[in-house]
């Protein structure tokens, strides 16, 4: 009988933050500039210079800490962390060590230990063997990202499989996209996730020994490595060996997990307080800056469309994680006298016209429209499919429902003479299906629905077709 | 006393390679060092707060406005082996 | 034109009495045939001068460390040999572009200012002008050196744990460490981040006074800078009425060497006859203050010195095939003995399970030594003792043991750890070698020290000629 084993897993994420200038210097941030062209005598490291931290990076972090619900600490400090890489130029990191910008804190169910506030490493690129040393390999430094804001955030291992930590960590994105703190893209690096996996057998409590998974760049490429992990963990176990405490590496293309550091020796950080830098202590100018700075979060948006909007879970989602689709939508139903079902249905009709990553404020169609249009098939003045038809016009014209409706003669006929009509001449042209209807047939009857919404370009409201049918068949 | 296996261990961090004959006369004069400097473990330090600063100075913060950078030659006027815009290095895995 | 002080000098231009150019071009030929090795840069002409400016023109010579644009700042090691940094110190700037002094020449120092004796300098030892078999002390041994034999009329330096004031004792002139934090460390290459602070090396009081004024500020480039509360005024004091001197027995008895010791008393008897009161007490913590110091000093120069690995600027040892060996075998060339010494002292003191050992137990102690000035400010003005231990000591006799070196900042390291300001001024002469006379002060009174130290000047009346004349 074998064991079942838990997976118990928790993140790790460095952001990027979307400052104008580095961490510590005047340098503009880089995308993608020619090597060397965004640096300084201080993001060099050269001889003499010293380091002034960015207001900015400061006001992001708190920001994310306010927005994950964390303590800001009253004060905290920057420690040096010590190790020999060309991508530093200083020799050490400035990173935060023992006090943390932030502490503790949660999203969604997965609890936050911690946010610091560092800087990024530059970035080193192979070039082949070196023509002046023979038969070595050389890599050349570019120094354009080294310097740049990061904000580093420490999850509590609550994460229960590969695909809860995916979905948190797109929760996570998503919040701080709209936090405005980061371009968040894992493909673009500005984004990274790293992760701690360990596994247990289920119900017991004590933590198994973690391995740290490297630097996932994409989502797929989290779940993924995440899962390999956890089998390749499992695996283990099951037959006889035990986890050893290491930093691996996810290729996916091969989807195999390999150890990154097992030739260098363990490491020594020798972190002691950067003696450059003076402590960080929020003032409560500082604290109501960054607070009125954070807009509304996908997870209270969501709640909220829920509770204020009663629209459906799935609807209140999408506006959540879309939120100037959410905002239109929230000024449809405004304009709709709060009927807030019908405005999520038409927003979402909308959205499926435009695509998700128009801006419907820029669209033709205003809010007020739209809600006329929700107003128009409420009312039954235009069948739900002829509104669809309006709103293709609408689109493309920003006339108002009504006129467009009216013009395209697409209102429901209210004249029921006229429908009268079209139903006995449906009926007299098809005696086969009435003889059936008149047999005992009743469904037969669907036969004949099909025809009269043809003929009325459907105009026509379902239930008064009905009626009339019955009517005049006299069943 | 400090081996000379400390010493090498210490060495590495450093990043220095020390010649056999270094080895020793630092493993010698740093104990000789240690020693005296063992004298502040006399004293009681339990409830003493550290000094990192002994300036009574907080945030002082950089607006986020950025200042030009170098051009890339000037970058890289001073570097040991520049090459393709960048400064050269033996591959961190070569061997 | 060698008696003029820089402040006579300034006002002798201004007056028109003294052209600026030929000024210069006196003390630049003075400098570039300096005998005593204190130069490891003199200008080949003079800049542009502005006679207008406060300093009106008058050179100065700058401590190798400070970051000269375009001009070798190589910190006495060879692993910064001829590097000529893309931009200039802002204390240097204020020196010059502001207050407008003329860069004369860069001073020879200790290699990263790791010394006491500036034997440590890949560019060879600077002599004593008073003895050339004698060390000018250290770190700032060139700074001390050209001011002691005339090849500049001014200078600055930097002081970590002594590196101003033993260098000016031993040489006879007045060096100031001006408080932690008066003076922008923004390109003044490293040593000990949270120590260092630069400072004038002057023949008298009254330049260093003035010397200073141009320097203080705080600067947006270094966090840890605030300048002074109150502009450095011209010292006018005759005498020390009302002033409480206390003389801290661990500082001023064992250890020091007798002729200093009677130098010292003879002094303190002077300032009792200004006015001043005497008093002996106690700096209970101060003899822990060496063993503090050579902790954190190294810690701090152990990862400010990670930066020389042969990547972006200086000397690479060539031929290294793989990144560990041009990381190892550059910085095994590149540094001086003394240097390495102190990276490893420093690196084991950091390393995993040592730092509360060493690094944190040191920077508990720094705050007892704080706290010992804190409570001496109750009762005293100044705290006054010998500036070093003894005088100028010979070439070589101390190279071999680095304990016995670092003995010398004992009286000079606790000012230090507490970042408070401290100056040392001629006093007298013991053996016919100089010996100095160290006041120091509460954080900000600069001012203060300045006006005891120009009473105490007058009445010492220390002629400094002697070494140059």
């Amino acid at each position: 009988m074998s064991t079942e084993y838990e997976p118990v897993i928790g993140l790790e994420i460095h952001v990027q933050l979307k400052t104008r200038t580095k961490m510590f210097c005047g340098c503009e941030l880089s995308f993608g500039e020619e090597p060397n062209t965004r640096t300084c005598p201080i993001c060099l490291g050269l001889p003499g210079t010293l380091p002034v931290t960015n207001a900015q990076a400061v006001q992001y972090g708190i920001m994310m800490g306010l927005a994950l619900g964390c303590e800001i600490a009253p004060r905290s400090i920057f420690h040096r962390k010590n190790y020999f890489y060309p991508d530093l130029a200083k020799g050490y990191q400035i990173s935060q060590y023992d006090i943390p910008l932030c502490l503790g804190g949660r999203l969604g169910d997965v609890r936050i230990h911690r946010i610091h506030l560092e800087e990024d490493a530059a970035k080193l690129v192979h070039v082949g063997a070196s023509g002046r040393i023979h038969g070595s390999e050389a890599s050349v430094v570019d120094y354009n990202r080294g310097g740049t804001p990061l904000a580093e955030i420490v999850t509590e291992p609550d994460l229960r499989s590969a695909e809860q930590a995916r979905d948190w960590l797109q929760l996570l994105r998503e919040t701080l996209r709209q936090l405005g703190v980061s371009d968040v893209n894992m493909e673009e690096g500005s984004l990274r996730c790293d992760a701690n996996v360990s596994i247990r057998p289920k119900g017991t409590h004590a933590l198994g020994t973690k391995t740290e998974l490297k630097n996932m760049n994409s989502f797929r490429y989290v779940m993924q490595g995440i899962n390999a992990e956890i089998a390749r963990q499992t695996a283990l176990l099951e037959s006889g060996e035990s986890v050893t405490q290491e930093t691996l590496h996810f290729d996916p293309v091969s989807g195999r997990i390999s150890s990154l550091r097992s030739k260098e020796e363990a490491h020594d950080y020798r972190y002691f307080p950067e003696p450059d830098l003076v402590p960080i202590v929020p003032t409560p100018e500082m604290m109501a800056a960054a607070e009125a700075a954070i807009p509304e979060l996908p997870a209270d948006r969501e709640a909220r469309y829920e509770s204020d909007f009663g629209i459906p879970t799935d609807t209140a989602h999408l506006f959540a994680y879309e939120p100037t689709w959410g905002t239109y939508f929230e000024r449809v139903a405004v304009e709709g006298n709060r009927d807030a079902k019908a405005a999520a249905i038409w927003v979402t009709e909308l959205r499926t016209r435009l695509g998700a990553d128009a801006d419907p404020h820029k669209s033709a169609v205003v809010p007020a429209q739209l809600a006329a249009l929700a107003a128009l098939v409420a009312a039954k003045k235009v069948t739900a499919g002829s509104a669809r038809t309006v709103l293709d016009k609408m689109v493309e014209t920003g006339d108002h429902p009504d006129r467009i409706a009216e013009a395209e003669g697409l209102t429901v006929m209210e004249d029921s003479g006229e429908l009268s009509q079209i139903v006995a001449k449906v009926i007299s042209e098809n005696p086969d299906v009435v003889e059936k209807v008149r047999g005992g047939n009743a469904k037969a009857m669907g036969a004949l629905v099909g025809p009269i919404m043809r003929e009325t370009k459907g105009r026509a409201d379902g239930g008064e077709v009905n009626r009339l049918l019955r009517e005049q068949l006299g069943v | 006393m400090l081996s000379s296996d400390q010493v090498l261990h210490v060495a590495r961090l450093a990043r220095l390679e020390l010649t056999p004959e270094e080895v020793e006369r630092f493993g010698g004069e740093l104990s000789k060092v240690l020693d005296h400097i063992e004298l502040i473990g006399q004293l009681e330090l339990e409830d003493v707060p550290p000094t990192s600063h002994v300036i009574d100075v907080e945030n002082a913060l950089r607006a986020d406005e950025p200042r030009p950078s170098m051009p890339v030659e000037r970058a890289l006027e001073s570097a040991p082996d520049a090459a393709e815009g960048g400064f050269r290095v033996p591959s961190p895995g070569a061997s | 034109m060698i008696e003029l002080t820089a402040k006579q000098a300034a006002d002798a231009i201004r007056s028109g009495d003294l052209d600026a150019n030929e000024y210069f071009e006196f003390y630049r030929q003075r400098a570039a045939s300096d005998p005593y090795n204190s130069y490891t840069w003199v200008a080949e002409k003079a800049p542009e001068i502005d006679t207008r400016k406060p300093f009106a023109g008058v050179p100065i010579a700058i401590k190798d460390l400070f970051c000269t644009e375009g001009i070798p700042s190589q910190a006495g090691s060879k692993i910064l040999e001829d590097y000529r940094p893309p931009y200039t110190a802002t204390s240097v700037d204020r020196l010059t572009t502001h207050a407008g002094g003329t860069l004369l020449g860069k001073t020879n120092q200790d290699e990263f200012a790791m010394g006491s004796s500036t034997e440590n300098s890949a560019y060879g030892p600077t002599l004593n002008p008073w003895d050339t078999s004698r060390v000018p002390g250290g770190s700032s041994g060139g700074s001390a050196a050209v001011v002691a034999g005339a090849t500049a009329p001014w200078s600055i330096g930097t002081d970590t744990g002594g590196s101003i004031r033993q260098p000016a004792a031993l040489t006879g002139i007045v060096g100031l460490k001006p408080t932690y934090g008066a003076i922008s460390r923004y390109g003044m290459i490293a040593f000990a981040s949270s120590l260092d602070q630069a400072g004038p090396f002057t023949r008298d009081v009254t330049d260093s006074a003035m010397l200073l004024s141009a320097m203080v500020g705080a600067d947006p480039c270094d966090q840890t800078s605030l300048g002074l509360p109150e502009p450095v005024r011209i010292p006018t004091a005759n005498d020390l009425k009302g002033i409480r001197l206390g003389v801290p027995e661990e500082l001023a008895g064992e250890g020091i060497e007798d002729g200093v010791l009677k130098a010292f008393n003879d002094t303190l008897e002077l300032a009792k006859s200004l006015g001043a009161t005497v008093e002996t007490t106690h700096l209970p913590h101060a003899p822990h203050g060496l063993a503090a110091y050579y902790l954190i000093a190294p810690a701090e120069c152990s990862s400010n010195l990670a930066r020389y690995d042969g990547v972006r600027y200086g000397f690479r040892k060539s031929g290294a095939s793989t990144l560990i060996d041009m990381y190892t075998q550059t910085r095994e060339a590149g540094f001086g003995a003394e240097v390495k010494r102190r990276i490893m002292l420093g690196t084991y003191a950091l390393s995993s399970g040592y730092y509360d050992a060493y690094y944190g137990r040191a920077q508990k102690v720094r705050t007892l030594i704080s706290q010992d000035f804190k409570n001496a400010w109750d009762k005293f003005d100044f705290i006054v003792t010998p500036t070093a231990p003894g005088v100028a000591f010979e070439l070589g006799s101390k190279t071999a043991d680095p304990l016995a070196m670092y003995l010398n900042d004992f009286c000079t390291v606790p000012m230090s750890l507490a970042g408070i300001p401290a100056i040392s001024i001629p006093n007298g002469l013991s053996e016919g070698l100089p010996v100095g006379f160290q006041i120091a002060g509460p954080a900000f009174s600069e001012n203060r020290i300045l006006d005891a130290a120009l009473a105490l000047e007058k009445a010492i009346g220390f002629d400094a000629s002697k070494a140059y004349a």
